[in-house]
């Protein structure tokens, strides 16, 4: 089971991953510092103390979010 | 003016000009120009992380959040289930309580929903949010943000991003005398008179992005805006002279030949 792949998606992106993997695991592999970024599972909202807990598993739905510039408003 | 503290839930505040972190050109003109603006405070947005480019750098690189105090805001949000979730993503992407919550009407104008949003603050008030509403310059709802345990209410002085300074001053001050938290004019602000005009209408703060962002030379715009916001505020706690139509000599008549 370790050996097969998972298809999931990562901020609206299709990708294959390894499994058993953890968020930990996951941000690790992206290089994304934990501790300014926020976690949605299939749209739940992670604590952060369970991001090496949770696995992720085939057609999870994972938003990685964090901080950018901005004022009020958006722009395209 | 060190005695002089914006306080907010009970949190102090050095300077009474917000910022907001959007529309410049890099990163280290977004922190010079804060720096110069004297702002303690400074809203920033919730995105999704670039997964495909990790070698872009990261915004609180360059503004330290031991240093300022960061407000996340919900711009972009056209529902009150989208200003919840990001209001709620802010708070675990683990900056604090605080949140700028925006909830549009409408994409032309950018006005806010005030229905929605009054609905959106709510919710995160009940989940222990400390909601800091962008809101129209309408006196009731304001009343109303109020009521529901808003500590501050923000409402524009124009559409955002338009530069028109403050439209409607006699709102803003019905505002002022309506309710008796702190109001941070938001939006709208075009250059340092205006700026000016908002505090000494009575104003506590004001907040803005574009005006000092987009001006051609951002770093000294921002300079203006500390000095203007000071200078206002300053003007305000002095108390003005009353407008007369008439004119009132400042030399006396005694000793005339």
């Amino acid at each position: 089971m370790q050996d097969a792949a998972i298809h999931i998606h990562v901020n609206g992106q299709a990708r294959t991953w390894r499994s058993g993997v953890t968020v930990a695991d996951l941000l690790k592999d992206l290089d994304i510092r934990t501790e300014r970024v926020a976690v949605e599972l299939n749209l739940e909202i992670l604590d952060r103390a369970e991001f090496d807990q949770r696995q992720l598993t085939n057609g999870d739905r994972v938003e990685i979010l964090g901080f950018i510039g901005g004022g009020v408003g958006s722009m395209n | 003016m060190t005695d002089d503290r914006l306080v907010i839930a009970g949190r102090e505040f050095k300077s009474r000009l917000w910022v907001g972190t959007g529309k410049y050109k890099d990163f280290v003109e977004t922190q010079k120009a804060i720096e110069v603006s004297g702002a303690d405070v400074v809203t920033v947005a919730v995105r999704r992380v670039n997964i495909t480019d990790r070698s872009k750098e990261n915004l609180l690189d360059y503004i330290d959040p031991k240093k300022y105090t960061i407000l996340p805001n919900t711009a972009g949000c056209y529902t009150v289930e989208d200003a919840v979730r990001y209001s709620r993503l802010a708070r675990a992407a683990g900056v604090s309580d605080l949140v700028k919550l925006e909830v549009l009407g409408d994409e032309r104008t950018l006005f806010p929903d005030t229905a929605g949003l009054i609905e959106a603050a709510k919710i995160l008030i009940k989940e222990g949010f400390i909601v800091l509403p962008y809101t129209n310059d309408d006196p009731i709802v304001a009343k109303k943000l109020v009521d529901i345990g808003c500590p501050a209410v923000m409402p524009l002085a124009a559409p955002i991003g338009s530069g028109l300074g403050i439209r409607n001053p006699y709102n803003l001050k019905i505002i002022m005398e309506t309710v008796k938290v702190p109001i941070i004019v938001d939006a709208g602000v075009g250059t340092a008179s205006d700026a000016a005009l908002a505090m000494e209408y009575g104003a506590d703060a004001v907040l803005m992005n574009t005006a000092i962002a987009g001006a051609q030379d951002p770093l000294a715009m921002a300079e203006a805006m500390r000095y203007a916001v000071h200078a206002g505020r300053l003007a305000y706690k002095a108390g003005r002279i009353p407008r007369k139509l008439y004119a009132t000599a400042s030399s006396p008549i005694e000793g005339m030949l």
